[in-house]
């Protein structure tokens, strides 16, 4: 059924009892050309363009948990594209633009709203660094811009710009085009839509082994049986290590909680979206009213879907030093995901070593805003078996070369 | 919050202390006779498993000695501190 306008008032003339699920909970068939392992954000955009782009439909998309229930659901939302790096921020910007479209593109509203990022700057230092970033973002032709206190006072009146604070506000960098998007929409919109392209979604479906024949991936052992395929995609965020292993494949990556929270929903008091790097925190209100902030992750390894209570402080502390007019708002909820840091703060969207088999990992804290892009790439990459020219540096032999992507420290903030 | 016994100075809170890592990865004795996998396996690739995890810890804010803890990776129980061996960082 298409969403529309129509069907609002069809629907609602029928009391609402006649709404059709929007995705089947079909059984997994037996093989399928393409499984991909993973019902996230990435997972369910690299079946949908599967299926949109090259045409590959018989396609499974295997979930352990439920459709937003992972990091999808944990994020806060931002999606930018003002990376420092030629590389990232070509991908990034290939996101940014299916973004722009996505909602038609799903019949789906995803509530994306380019409310602006600003990336403030604290030092002299941050300052030169932001500079440089925009000049690095305007000349691969990406919108930002550098604003100084006065205009970042004037937009947001309610920020502490004393010259006096702690960490004076000195500027920040602003790319206009940036802003948040509904993140579980996003999940179930990408579901719904690849599910009318003919995609199986099989929900509580864990994949524990990975078969091979030879240096072949021929399918996976799972939950729910044995299924066969001729390629399999894993795209599990925190879990890569655990599904690499599987198949005897080291990653250069490392799991760890991040942790986010929400407020108690205020009345209209913060219309963009504020990240920090020097005090490390960022900040935006959702359409719901709540404060919605993002902290760091845990300094250790983790696989608890939960954060420590440190981190929460210090979240609170950057959030505050900023915004000191929310000292008195209680936080309703926090929540942790499970996120792969790689070393270079760069995702792997790449072949392996083994025929068949291509992951999508290493997103590390930043992988919400690249779902559609991430998506589309994988998708290529995947079809043709050989990456697309926007995620060839991406390749996992980037570790073995020394050609890394260094965006730690270089990107608007720490992801 | 975590409670790691550091084995010189008993048991403090996890903010007394730095993460280092994985533990039990030397350095190789001849750098230039790897190959740039095993190169690479060295500098980046790392188990990361979901369970028991033997790590570095730092007691930064206390004594600033390095020692190894085995802490599951899930529940984050901590199995116990060990002091490092001289030779190796396991």
């Amino acid at each position: 059924m298409k969403y529309s306008a129509f069907s609002l008032l069809k629907n609602a003339l029928s009391h609402n009892r006649n709404w059709r699920e929007a995705w089947r909970s079909p059984e997994p068939k037996k093989k399928y050309d393409v499984i991909i392992v993973g019902g996230g954000g990435h997972g369910l955009a690299t079946a949908y363009y599967l299926a949109k782009e090259h045409g590959v439909r018989n396609v499974a998309v295997l979930e352990k948990g439920w459709i937003g229930g992972g990091n999808t659901g944990r994020n806060t939302t931002i999606v930018r594209s003002n990376y420092l790096w030629t590389e990232a921020s070509l991908l990034y910007e290939k996101s940014m633009k299916l973004w722009e479209g996505l909602s038609q593109d799903l019949n789906y509203n995803v509530m994306f709203s380019q409310r602006g990022v600003y990336n403030l700057g604290h030092t002299l230092q941050d300052m030169r660094d932001i500079e440089r970033r925009v000049n690095a973002n305007r000349l691969n032709g990406i919108d930002a811009e550098i604003v100084d206190a006065a205009q970042i006072r004037k937009s947001i009146p309610y920020i502490n710009t004393s010259p006096d604070a702690r960490y004076p506000i000195i500027g920040a960098s602003l790319q206009r085009r940036a802003g948040v998007a509904r993140h579980d929409a996003v999940a179930w919109g990408f579901a719904r839509a690849a599910n009318k392209l003919g995609v199986d979604i099989i929900e509580q479906c864990e994949v524990t082994g990975i078969n091979r024949t030879g240096s072949r991936a021929t399918g996976v052992e799972t939950s729910r049986g044995t299924i066969e395929a001729d390629k399999i995609g894993v795209v599990v965020a925190g879990h890569a290590s655990v599904l690499g292993s599987m198949a005897d494949l080291r990653l250069p990556v490392e799991s760890h909680p991040l942790q986010a929270y929400v407020s108690e929903p205020l009345k209209p008091v913060l219309d963009t979206v504020i990240m920090s790097n020097a005090v490390h925190g960022y900040i935006s209100q959702s359409d719901k009213g709540e404060l919605v902030i993002g902290a760091g992750i845990d300094a250790y390894l983790g696989y608890g879907q939960r954060g420590s209570f440190p981190t929460i402080e210090h979240a609170m502390q950057a959030i505050l030093e900023l915004f000191p007019i929310f000292s008195r708002v209680r936080m309703l909820r926090m929540w942790g995901g499970i996120v792969d840091v790689c070393p270079d703060a760069c995702p792997i969207i790449s072949k392996t070593p083994v025929d068949g088999l291509y992951f999508n990992c290493g997103w590390g804290t930043g992988g919400f805003k690249a779902t559609p892009g991430s998506g589309w790439v994988f998708a290529h990459t995947i079809a043709q078996d050989r990456p697309h020219e926007l995620n060839a540096p991406f390749d996992l032999r980037r570790f073995e070369t020394g050609a890394l992507i260094d965006e730690h420290g270089a990107a608007a903030v720490a992801h | 919050m975590l409670l790691i016994k550091c084995p010189w100075c008993g048991d403090r809170a996890e903010t007394e202390f730095s993460y280092g890592g994985e533990a039990g990865i030397s350095r190789p004795a001849e750098p230039d006779a790897l190959s740039d996998a095993e190169w690479a396996d060295y500098l980046f690739m790392r188990s990361n498993p979901r369970g028991a995890h033997r790590e570095l810890w730092n007691h930064s804010q206390g004594c600033r000695r390095w020692f190894g803890v085995e802490r599951d990776t899930v529940t984050y129980r901590i199995a116990g501190s060990y002091q490092l061996s001289p030779e190796t960082t396991d």
